[in-house]
């Protein structure tokens, strides 16, 4: 017998259930427990760039609203660097930018709204340029393992065109799952699909 | 033995043997909500292996207590238990400073939410959500009440072993995890179709905890031992460049 290679295995991922909001947003449970819940501001008082909206909702195989879902969102800021120590212009972030937000869908509508700022582009592998996104991650009862996409930006189209990510993506027609859609001066759409016609591209990261 | 610092490199793909498929048919709201496409594997870029950071003043001082953080006019009804461990990579390093939240039904089975109809009474004194921060070493402890089992709508018949919600966050947004913890010796374990959605009954191990006697408070609670185990990085980059020049 060889030696033994001693790494411990990931933790198996479970679902978040119908009741995420409790441990994750517990206002939209209806009640107040925390002073302060998290995710709710992504970009602070202080950030440059452009102020943006983003409203979509996340459709099920049937095509109905997932009224219960729960997405977190992680950006660079619009110089293109991230609030973490492991990005070395870190020290350029605006005071009070952290980039993470939370949002729920609506009880009844299944709308998500996430108010922040445009990402700029960033370092890609190799030396490549990555587009303007903002990651995305999914959880809601009946996702089994968190659901990881990008938003692109519809009129970014010149940059989508050299994008690492992007360009990974064999079908060319779901490339356009992942762009927001401008419907208005500093306002996009994005619904998220989850299964069949027009099924948004996933990525395991 | 390699310095802390030198693992910088990419995380390990995650082994998805491990985890359940997005599509399991036991568990019917999988059906409808589970891509059909290949996920599509991406190598890690600075978007991945960087995420959020929380710092203690962003929680409160009661935040890991269950039983005192949603009092009104007395503690929350229960078996009272403390559930600890520590948040590991798969390197077996600690994963300190970082964001563990939980959630979790009342001693009765009954959640705090506005959408659980269930007929077994809400606690006044229990709301079901906690959060903490390791400490240097991974540690982290909550104090609780054990949740109840309750029914769900799955078959007619179907039962949720007791459970607490995990959230974790790492240092990274390639290591977010959500998963749920079991209790040790509890029957309904395998007859969850959740649970069951997991194909590897390792990786089913790993999600119940065992009762840990010493690290219980005499003539007051019991605890539960929770290990939970992120995602790992290389220690060496040679040829990967994960960002620029």
């Amino acid at each position: 017998m060889p030696q033994n290679l001693n790494y411990l295995r990931e933790t198996a991922s479970q679902t978040a259930g119908p009741y995420v909001h409790i441990g994750l947003a517990p206002g939209a449970a209806g009640f107040e427990l925390f002073e302060k819940e998290l995710g709710q501001d992504i970009a602070g008082p202080n950030a440059m760039g452009e102020r943006i909206t983003i409203t979509g909702r996340v459709l099920d195989g049937t095509g109905s609203p997932v009224r219960d879902v729960l997405l977190e969102t992680w950006q660079a800021n619009a110089s293109g660097i991230y609030a973490h120590n492991e990005d070395p212009r870190h020290s350029e972030v605006e005071q009070g930018f952290s980039g993470w937000g939370r949002v729920i869908s609506d009880f009844d509508s299944g709308e998500f709204v996430i108010n922040t700022i445009k990402p700029g582009a960033t370092p890609g592998r190799n030396g490549a340029t990555q587009a303007p996104h903002i990651n995305l991650w999914i959880v809601a009862r009946g996702i089994n393992v968190g659901l990881n996409t990008r938003i692109y930006f519809e009129e970014d189209r010149d940059a989508h065109a050299s994008d690492p990510i992007i360009n990974l993506i064999e079908q060319l027609h779901r490339r356009d799952t992942l762009l927001a859609k401008k419907t208005g001066e500093n306002t996009y759409q994005f619904d998220v699909v989850l299964q069949g016609e027009n099924e948004t591209v996933f990525f395991d990261v | 033995m390699t310095k802390k610092n030198t693992y910088k490199g990419e995380f390990y793909q995650r082994d998805r043997y491990m985890h359940p498929p997005a599509y399991a048919e036991i568990y019917k709201t999988s059906v409808p909500r589970s891509p059909k496409q290949t996920l599509i594997s991406i190598e890690n870029s600075l978007s991945e292996i960087t995420g959020p950071k929380f710092g203690h003043n962003d929680l409160g001082n009661l935040d890991n207590d269950l039983i005192k953080n949603y009092a009104q006019t007395g503690d929350a009804i229960g078996e009272r238990i403390i559930v600890h461990g520590r948040v590991l990579d798969e390197n077996g390093r600690p994963v300190p400073n970082t964001l563990v939240e939980i959630w979790q039904a009342n001693a009765g089975g009954r959640y705090r939410h506005k959408k659980d109809m269930y007929l077994a009474p809400i606690d006044p004194n229990f709301g079901g959500c906690g959060r903490t921060m390791t400490d240097e070493d991974g540690y982290y402890f909550f104090r609780t009440v054990k949740p109840g089992a309750y029914p769900w709508r799955n078959w007619v018949n179907s039962w949720r072993p007791a459970h607490i919600h995990v959230s974790v966050f790492g240092t990274a947004f390639a290591q977010r995890l959500i998963t749920q913890l079991y209790f040790e010796g509890d029957p309904l374990i395998k007859k969850c179709a959740i649970v069951n959605t997991i194909p590897d009954q390792n990786a089913i191990d790993g999600l119940i905890a065992p009762l840990d006697m010493n690290a219980g408070v005499p003539l007051d609670c019991l605890a539960y031992k929770f290990d939970i185990v992120l995602r790992g990085r290389r220690s060496t980059l040679f040829e990967n460049r994960l960002e620029g020049n």
